[in-house]
């Protein structure tokens, strides 16, 4: 068992836990995930490592309560434990040698992508990102995305925050702009990285999208999490996450994702509550 | 001993109705009454020369126990198979014993073999009701071994090492231990509840099993030497799989056998409320012939599946899967598409899975492996009507840990390199055995090296 030691909600549907996990805590790399398991019985839900304290053996994660899995881990609390907790997996992000990046995030994902920008920052590279949410109340880690970032583009889709508009359309101001990206970071709902890419690749900069399909077991036992990249068929969870988004079939990982919708559809309604802001707090 | 029982025919096994058990999970196979045990016991002929003990993997004294089971003494037979076998209860269930034990049986000559395995299986259940106290653990001799895998391979070696006093730590990705046993092999075939008594049994002998941990990932073999363990045992399966690289592999409803049985075995969506999603197709085809693809398939057809269609590429003769599971998917109603070849699935415009467009094959000379090799007929291209796709052609060892061990050679098919059968790998203080190794094969074989390995690193250390 693995103790919940925080518990925070970042927003109405998105929590962050700082969970006791100090073998993961020592191995953690930026752009890897571990595998969690509420309580026994439950999925076995991939979530990225947002931040962790090798000292305090502690691993962060952040997730949104989506169907089922997620809202039986966002009932427990601090001082609960989760039952399974398994990482770190997936290959860390390649971030070497990058001198100037664009992260850009899409809701939930720029819990991915923060640490991915808070480790450049780290390494001294020039951090410019953009995110972006639908709405105000759905905003989350603004003032640690800014205090990593050299400049931070706040997108929201209805306007009632920062600018209006998707976060492609700021990707494409600030190259226009004359600034020369090494690399775009892309992490977010497969449509957004699908056109993040787009963006990117109309003015040649190499792009690096975070892949998250349905997973079991996330060490490639099962090929659930296959994706078709480059015109050949891998494995997300031990040749990914991350993969050069010129080469990703997203059409083919968007029409995949809807796989088992209605079976969560009817998990969410049949043995849980709709999540609500009740759920995290 | 009573006078010999000449009937030629095996007692046969009493088992579900093939259309009740079609549509639930409990065991197909019920097992044998006392009577019915000692009455097949008493077909054994005793052979002196025992030519049915070179055809067991692990060399079980078979008519040993059998001559235990005439004599009532179930105890007896249990304490002559726990010479040699740890998992009696599985093996007795899954061994192939058509071309193992039995194969050489002599009464198999004239008739039927002795039921070796039903035996077996009766012995085993038999000392599960009656007498079932857990072994105490041994004094300990001071030494520390690590296993990774708790498959078949990684609980066989852990126990004949704790046997001997060693302290033993099996580290197990999944979040519960078995291996195939419990993530792949369904609970018709063989219930959970045995192999996690005996996972209890290793337990009670000191065994510490650690789940969640990814050797490779949350520890490397370096770190299992760092932290004082003088030994390491890797029996990490061969669950890689693979697929056909056929266009429409990638559309909705396309399935590996392993995401398929993980699904329904180790997450438990056989259960009616279970929260883990499956889908219950109601065409299904299964691609391959052996007992992956027939577990599959039968679980297919109890989740609710109208027709379940086994697709082979040769015929009946060259099934892999055990007589006895092919028989019983064929009772249940899964019908058998041979000599046929899958090279197109075919989806509809939301990526659905609507068909399987196959050819026909026909046989030519034999292969590598010995068996004769399909031959495509040009021109005989149909579709068959489906809404889902198990492909089951085989899957072989994960890269983890071979790519993150220093030292540590494999075949470039992924196996890794043994110097003999004892599995000392080309890494020192390092042993592997089971599929691993050998590539899928069977749960006694991975026993068997288990077993070898285990005394191997006794040796190692002792002379150290
Ligand atoms: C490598 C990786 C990293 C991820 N990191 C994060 C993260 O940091 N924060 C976060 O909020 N989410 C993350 N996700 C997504 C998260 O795993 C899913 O939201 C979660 O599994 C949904 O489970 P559920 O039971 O609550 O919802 P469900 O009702 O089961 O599903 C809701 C949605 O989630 C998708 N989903 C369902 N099961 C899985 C699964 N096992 N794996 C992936 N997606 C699934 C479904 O396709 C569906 O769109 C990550 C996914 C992957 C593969
Ligand atoms: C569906 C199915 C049906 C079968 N039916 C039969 C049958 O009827 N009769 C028969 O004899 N054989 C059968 N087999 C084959 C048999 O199950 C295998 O040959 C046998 O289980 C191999 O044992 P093993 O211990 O080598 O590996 P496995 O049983 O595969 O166990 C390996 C274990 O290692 C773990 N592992 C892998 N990598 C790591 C890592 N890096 N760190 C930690 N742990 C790791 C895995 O999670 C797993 O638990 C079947 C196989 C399948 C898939
Ligand atoms: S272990 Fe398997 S091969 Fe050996 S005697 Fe038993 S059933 Fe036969
Ligand atoms: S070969 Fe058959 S009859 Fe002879 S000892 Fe073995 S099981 Fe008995
Ligand atoms: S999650 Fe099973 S192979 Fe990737």
């Amino acid at each position: 068992m693995y103790k919940i030691v925080e518990k925070e909600a970042l927003n109405e549907t998105v929590c962050r836990m700082v969970i006791e996990a100090p073998l993961v805590a020592k191995k953690a790399k930026p752009g890897q995930f571990i595998i969690v398991r509420a309580v026994e019985d439950s999925e076995r839900i991939p979530l990225t490592i947002s931040d962790h304290d090798a000292a305090a053996g502690t691993v962060t994660i952040i997730f949104q309560l989506v169907g089922a899995g997620t809202i039986e881990l966002g009932r427990l609390n601090a001082g609960d434990s989760v039952q399974d907790f398994v990482g770190p997996l997936g290959r860390p992000s390649d971030l070497d040698g990058l001198k100037k990046v664009a992260v850009v995030g899409g809701g939930v994902g720029c819990a991915i992508a923060y640490p991915v920008a808070k480790h450049l920052h780290e390494v001294g590279a020039e951090v410019h990102s953009i995110v972006g949410f639908r709405t105000k109340d759905l905003v989350i880690l603004e003032d640690e995305f800014r205090a990593v970032s050299d400049t931070l583009v706040m997108m929201t889709d209805d306007g009632s925050y920062g600018e209006k508009g998707l976060v492609t359309a700021a990707l494409e101001k600030l190259i226009e702009a004359g600034n020369q990206y090494d690399e775009v970071v892309a992490i977010g709902p497969l449509v957004m990285m699908k056109f993040v890419t787009q963006v990117a690749k109309k003015h040649n900069v190499k792009t690096t999208v975070s892949m998250n399909p349905v997973m079991i077991d996330g060490t490639g036992m099962c090929g659930c999490c296959r994706l078709t990249v480059g015109g050949e068929t891998r494995f997300a969870c031990v040749d990914g996450p991350d993969f050069d988004g010129y080469l990703v079939d997203f059409d083919e990982a968007i029409q995949r994702s809807t796989l088992y919708r209605d079976f969560e559809q009817h998990a969410r309604e049949g043995c849980l509550l709709m999540p609500t802001g009740e759920e995290v707090k | 001993m009573a006078k010999a029982n000449m009937d030629p025919v095996k007692c046969p096994m009493p088992a579900q109705d093939p259309t009740v058990r079609n549509r639930n999970f409990n065991e197909v196979a019920l097992g044998y009454t006392q009577e019915m045990a000692v009455g097949e016991a008493t077909r054994c002929l005793q052979c002196k020369n025992k030519p049915c003990v070179a055809g067991c993997p692990v060399m079980i004294d078979i008519p040993g126990f059998i001559a235990k089971v005439a004599e009532e003494d179930f105890a007896g037979a249990f304490d002559v198979l726990s010479e040699q076998t740890s998992l009696p209860a599985v093996c007795g269930r899954v061994c192939p014993q058509e071309v193992q034990c039995e194969a050489l049986c002599v009464r198999g000559k004239k008739g039927d073999p002795v039921g070796i395995g039903r035996l077996e299986r009766f012995v085993a259940d038999w000392k599960m009701e009656n007498g079932g106290e857990l072994p105490a653990p041994p004094p300990s001799n001071g030494h520390k071994v690590a296993i990774v895998g708790a498959g078949p391979a990684g609980l066989t070696a852990a126990g004949e090492l704790a046997k001997k006093g060693y302290a033993v730590t099996i580290f197990e990705a999944l979040h519960k231990p078995g291996g195939v046993l419990v993530y792949g092999i369904p609970e018709f075939r063989l219930p959970k509840a045995i192999v996690y008594r005996e996972i209890d049994n290793l337990k009670a002998l000191g065994v510490q099993v650690e789940t969640n941990m990814v050797i490779g990932r949350v520890l490397s073999i370096d770190e299992l030497f760092e932290q004082g363990f003088e030994a390491v045992f890797v029996g990490s399966g061969a669950g890689l799989p693979q697929f056909m690289k056929i266009p429409g592999e990638n559309l909705k409803g396309v399935f590996s056998a392993n995401e398929f049985l993980t699904r329904v075995n180790l997450m438990g969506a056989w259960k009616d409320c279970s929260k883990t999603p499956i889908m219950r197709a109601k065409r299904v085809a299964v691609v391959g012939g052996g007992n992956v693809a027939m577990d599959a398939a039968r679980c297919a057809k109890r989740l609710g599946a109208e027709e379940v269609t086994i697709v082979y590429r040769r015929s009946m003769e060259e099934l892999p899967a055990r007589a006895e599971e092919v028989e019983h998917a064929e009772e249940e109603g899964i019908i058998f598409n041979l000599l046929t070849n899958p090279k197109e699935v075919l989806g509809d415009e939301n990526g659905n899975v609507i068909g399987m467009r196959c050819v026909r094959c026909e046989l030519g000379e034999p292969d590598a492996s010995g068996r004769r090799r399909p031959i495509e007929i040009e021109g005989s291209d149909f579709v068959i009507d489906i809404d889902a796709m198990i492909m089951s052609i085989g899957t072989s060892p994960n890269p983890l840990i071979r790519s993150t061990t220093p030292g540590l050679e494999a075949q470039t098919w992924g196996g890794l390199i043994t110097k003999d059968d004892n599995g000392e790998t080309t890494r020192q203080g390092v042993w592997a055995g089971g599929d691993a190794v050998s590539g899928a094969a069977t749960v006694i074989l991975a026993m068997g090296a288990g077993k070898l390995a285990a005394a191997d690193i006794d040796r190692y250390i002792q002379e150290k």
